[in-house]
């Protein structure tokens, strides 16, 4: 019973009050300690080399030179990473990333590291530092490297998922379907069906805080790194992993995190360091440059999407058909068995209620950096594909775009595109709340114009360890292993706080180090406040239990007659009256003599976190002489479940809609025909700056998740997965042109208005 | 000093570009002469007789001087659309046109004001147009050992007016697809004198007598403004870059020129 995940309705005391940020001072005044504000007495400075080029073999890298300058303490290339990874293709993938072997994959791919004892020895290092490179012949584009004649990146590589398996290595590396129904006898009933391809270039997460570590090595195999991640759990079983060290023996701090979004739940520079401090045996400490972030961490996948939707006059959707052709860099994706394009597929048309639906997810190889999740990884994309085109057949069909969305949403019950079927859920009633919104009915002026779209994110739980410690004073301190992305320490402090009967403020959240607390998975997925906050229900309630115990010893009454209540034990009955409720604090206080600390703790794995749904409305403002778009108005309406603190629920809220923003309408990954990346930096790589975005406005929708004590989904993704069609659904409606390629920058924009004119 | 230094040798203002490339690597110089506490370079005079801008005076401090501010608003809107709040504090005009960069904000509104460099140097001074100053790219025309002193703008006739537009894709700290500055001066509610100069469509700046030709003697009636235009548009030689194509700044250019002109038509007290 203690331990029953289901959720209960019940009268909150603390939960959803917007109570002040722990970390907000510090992070204010500069006392915050990120990645690169770490240092160890002794420590070296790690810098890397890195390929120019896409594509070419190594022949020859000659560090003689390097390892004689003055102050040089390590160098490091492949050769000093033996394989380790028996057969695990995944984890070769993650050695090969971070270090080249033998053939440099993309351009910013490491091909050699050094230590040395200051920058500039290292910097100097890395120039006489000579790698004799053989051209291959590259392929950036995902279509292109589809192509029968492209060139082919690895020779071991062959489609998964077709029958029967290929004869030859091909860049697709990956195909996937989902769906039910028959599509082809639902486009045969429908009255209009609309078919339309559509691209999205690659983008960053744009993370401010770069990639940053110290690393420290002891001859005995022990070790410790500091860092700045996602999952400080995740990178302890990689690196030791690859370096051939026992996980328990490497301790990993996280440090706090300057924004991942996606981007810090991969190793990058973490195993090459630990090894550069093994071989100098002295600390060793790397920061990216912002330039190296942009070349060789962590962006998102370009795609090539075809939708085809047909519906019947009354609206009523008969088929639905997506083609999903996405790049993960050199590597197949992360997540082996669920490459890029197939949770893409899997998302494409979670928001409706279809009765016949597929869609094909292709997963491509190209000579790009190895591809990162991104906030609601690959939704954002086909989102954009899926919701212009829903737009286009609202249309054809002379119905208003958000009844057609109101006629075809899902709702519980409802078979997902990509197989479950639905409890209760909230894209219905973010379609209502669009429609009753004041932002609705709100004048538009000339060249502006008004769009809106749904999204859909899945939601993680994942393995999930945290402890609870009441100090004699009755203060609690809570130890998780999820990394505060998003201000989960404020929110698992208001469920410690609501559990035991206490104020927030006689509660304190850390982030426990990976020797403190059993494997917790990486924090993704929105799982920080659903997975550890659910563990701090189970740890609080096994306090409580202990408590009660504590209280019958102090009272000398059987445990049975004692409950907990209001923050107090409190003893049951007439015959009790004379007992005067116990404080937590009174009962912490007596703790050294009762049995000792008290103390709560969780292991497990929270399943079910609750698929959440987002419905946006965006205004644009588009100069048609120019193609510039300007973002008057945007409001995100989405379902939290519960919001334990809705100030950063409304923060994750518009924070995703501002990348999304920034994805929509400036930010994109440019190649030359080189293979290299012309704007690794954030003068050309455009993410918004604030006078570029409105206020946005927020509006939070409340249906619990079955599967959580207090109803918790996950809330940090879904965010992002809108604004992409949003706003091309608005510029469409504000000048006429149906934009079908992110981002919709100027220059695109412009092109499509000319070719309208012209037409 | 400059003269004689065997590596690499810069002057420093602001320092906003040049820490910036140092500090990516670009360049490793062994000298830097910082001129902002040199007295001459750091002081705006301004008279009937013209404006004096010296050298080392800052985007804020500019924009701060309200008689220049109101003789030419384009030169110090333009000035002022460096970078953010940050930047302003330290960026020079100088700097700016220096550092050469086609796409400078600074320079086309400083050409199309008529604006002169004062180019010191260990044996004497010069005064050039800034048009000569900047020679390509990341190139110009001063001789080692050459440092520029100030910039001078000529005296400003009644019922004159200037602008400065550039396009970005965001709305601050970013850098011009396409510019254009444009000074005027009316005679009875017709232009009797202009400059129309581009930024970020050719190598250097460049300024465009034939746009210039396309307005004078009118009252930028729409015929006009077409006209000019289409002289800005074919004056463009720009690249197709990762920050637009070819036929994207060819088309804006047009665009902006126009936008500018009607700016400094209006503020020369043109109806
Ligand atoms: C965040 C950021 C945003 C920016 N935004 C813009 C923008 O919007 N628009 C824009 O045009 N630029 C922008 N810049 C570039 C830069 O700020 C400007 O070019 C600025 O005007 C340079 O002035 P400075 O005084 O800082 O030059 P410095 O960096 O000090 O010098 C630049 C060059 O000029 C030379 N130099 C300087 N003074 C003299 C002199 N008196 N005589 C001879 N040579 C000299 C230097 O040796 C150097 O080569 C931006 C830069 C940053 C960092």
């Amino acid at each position: 019973m203690a331990n029953d995940p289901s959720y209960t309705k019940q009268k909150l005391k603390v939960i959803g009050s917007r109570v002040r940020r722990p970390d907000g001072v510090d992070k204010v005044t500069g006392r915050a300690k990120y990645g690169a504000d770490h240092n160890a007495p002794g420590q070296l400075v790690g810098l890397f080399l890195r390929s120019p080029h896409a594509h070419a073999r190594i022949k020859k890298i000659s560090t003689a030179r390097a390892e004689k300058l003055s102050g040089v303490k390590a160098i490091i290339t492949s050769e000093d990473l033996p394989d380790l990874t028996k057969g695990d293709t995944a984890a070769r993938d993650i050695l090969e990333n971070c270090m080249a072997r033998g053939r440099a994959l993309y351009d910013g791919h490491a091909v050699a590291a050094v230590a040395a004892v200051d920058e500039q020895t290292a910097r100097k290092a890395l120039k006489l530092i000579k790698v004799t490179y053989e051209l291959l012949p590259h392929v950036t584009d995902v279509d292109e490297a589809l192509k029968p004649d492209a060139p082919v990146i690895h020779d071991y590589l062959y489609t998964n998922g077709v029958e029967p398996r290929p004869t030859k290595p091909s860049n697709l590396y990956n195909v996937a379907e989902f769906g039910h129904g028959d599509v082809d006898a639902g486009f045969a009933q429908a009255d209009v069906v609309v078919e339309k391809s559509y691209k999205t270039e690659q983008v960053h997460q744009g993370y401010i805080e770069p990639h940053a570590c110290v690393g420290s090595v002891n001859p005995d195999g022990t070790g410790e790194l500091w860092v700045t991640t996602q999952g400080h759990f995740t990178y302890r079983s990689v690196c030791a992993n690859l370096l051939g060290m026992d996980i328990a023996k490497l301790k990993v701090t996280s440090s706090e995190i300057g924004g991942g979004f996606g981007g810090k739940t991969h190793v990058w520079i973490e195993p090459v360091v630990l090894a550069l401090s093994r071989k100098a045996n002295r600390p060793v400490k790397a920061v990216m440059s912002r330039e190296e972030v942009f070349r060789a961490s962590g962006p998102a996948s370009s795609t090539s999407i075809d939708v085809k939707i047909g519906a019947k006059k009354d609206g009523t959707i008969t088929a639905a058909f997506a083609a999903l052709r996405y790049q993960s860099g050199p590597f197949p994706g992360a997540i082996p068995g669920m490459p890029w394009a197939a949770i893409g597929a899997m998302t494409s048309f979670a928001c409706y209620n279809l009765a016949n639906v597929k869609t094909l997810g292709y997963d491509v190889v190209v000579n790009r950096p190895k591809v990162a999740a991104y906030r609601a990884p690959s939704a954002p994309m086909i989102a954009f594909a899926v919701e212009s085109t829903m737009d286009m057949v609202a249309k054809e069909l002379g119905i208003e775009p958000l009844d057609l969305r109101i006629k075809n949403a899902a709702r519980e019950g409802t078979r997902a595109c990509y197989g479950p079927v639905y409890g209760p859920i909230g894209i219905g009633a973010t379609l209502q709340a669009v429609k009753n919104h004041p932002h609705m009915r709100a004048r538009l002026k000339k060249n502006q114009g008004r769009g809106m779209a749904c999204g859909f994110w899945f939601n993680f739980g994942g393995q999930t360890c945290a402890d609870l410690n009441i100090a004699t004073d009755g203060s609690v301190t809570l130890t998780v292993g999820t990394i505060d992305v998003g201000g989960s320490r404020a929110s698992l402090s208001l469920i410690a706080a609501e559990e035991l009967g206490i104020p927030y403020k006689q509660v304190k959240a850390h982030i426990g180090d990976t020797g403190s607390l059993g494997h917790n998975d990486t924090t993704e997925g929105s799982r920080g406040t659903f997975s550890s906050g659910m563990a701090i229900v189970f740890a609080a309630r096994q306090a409580i239990e202990v408590l009660r115990e504590r209280a019958a010893i102090m009272w000398e009454i059987p445990i049975e007659d004692i409950i907990w209540k209001d923050g107090h034990a409190k003893a049951r009955g007439s015959k009790y009256s004379r007992l005067k409720p116990l404080s937590l604090a009174d009962i912490a206080a007596q703790s050294p003599s009762t049995g000792g600390p008290i103390a709560g703790h969780n292991e497990s794995v929270p399943d079910n976190a609750g698929v959440s749904f987002a419905s946006h409305i965006c205004d644009v403002e588009v100069d048609p002489e120019t193609g510039g778009t300007r973002i008057i108005r945007y409001t995100v309406i989405q379902d939290a479940g519960k919001a334990i603190h809705p100030t950063y629920v409304e923060g994750q809220m518009q924070g995703g809609a501002a990348q999304g923003i920034g994805w929509a309408l400036n930010e994109e990954y440019i190649y030359g025909d080189d293979g290299r990346l012309q704007n690794p930096g954030f003068l050309d790589y455009r993410i918004p700056v604030c006078s570029d975005l409105p206020f946005i406005d927020t509006q939070i929708l409340e249906i619990p998740n079955p599967n959580h004590p207090y109803g918790v989904r996950g809330v940090g993704e879904t965010s992002i997965v809108p604004p992409l069609a949003a706003i091309g659904n608005a510029i469409s409606n504000a000048v006429g042109v149906r934009m079908d390629h992110t981002p919709m920058s100027p220059p695109r924009i412009l092109k499509a208005l000319e070719q309208l004119h012209a037409s | 000093m400059l003269e004689s230094e065997a590596g690499a040798a810069f002057v420093l203002a602001g320092g906003t570009d040049l820490l910036v490339r140092m500090k990516l690597g670009h360049i490793e110089p062994a000298l830097l002469v910082d001129i902002k506490r040199i007295p001459a370079m750091n002081s705006i005079t301004h008279s009937a007789r013209g404006t004096r801008i010296g050298a080392a005076v800052s985007g804020a401090e500019l924009g701060e001087h309200k008689a220049v501010a109101r003789a030419w608003p384009g030169v110090v809107e333009a000035t002022n659309l460096i970078g953010s709040d940050q930047v302003q504090s330290r960026c020079t005009m100088v700097g700016n046109l220096c550092n050469a960069s086609p796409a400078a904000d600074s320079v086309p509104a400083m050409i199309a004001a008529g604006a002169k460099a004062v180019v010191v140097s260990r044996t004497g001074r010069r005064t050039v147009p800034v048009e000569k100053i900047v020679t390509g790219p990341g190139q110009t025309s001063l001789a080692r050992g050459e440092v520029i002193e100030a910039i001078v703008l000529p005296a400003r006739p009644a019922r004159s007016g200037d602008a400065y537009l550039r396009f970005i894709p965001r709305t601050e700290m970013d850098i011009a697809v396409v510019s254009a500055g444009v000074s005027l001066t009316l005679e009875r509610g017709r232009i009797k004198t202009a400059r129309v100069v581009l930024g970020a469509v050719a190598p250097t700046a460049v300024l465009v007598p034939a746009a210039a030709r396309a307005i004078i003697g009118s009252k930028l009636d729409e015929d006009a403004l077409h006209k000019l235009a289409a002289a800005c548009s074919a004056a463009c030689k720009p690249i197709d870059d990762k920050r637009g194509t070819i036929e994207y700044r060819t088309k804006v250019a047009g665009v902006l020129g126009k936008r500018a002109a009607q700016i400094a038509f209006q503020r020369a007290g043109g109806a």
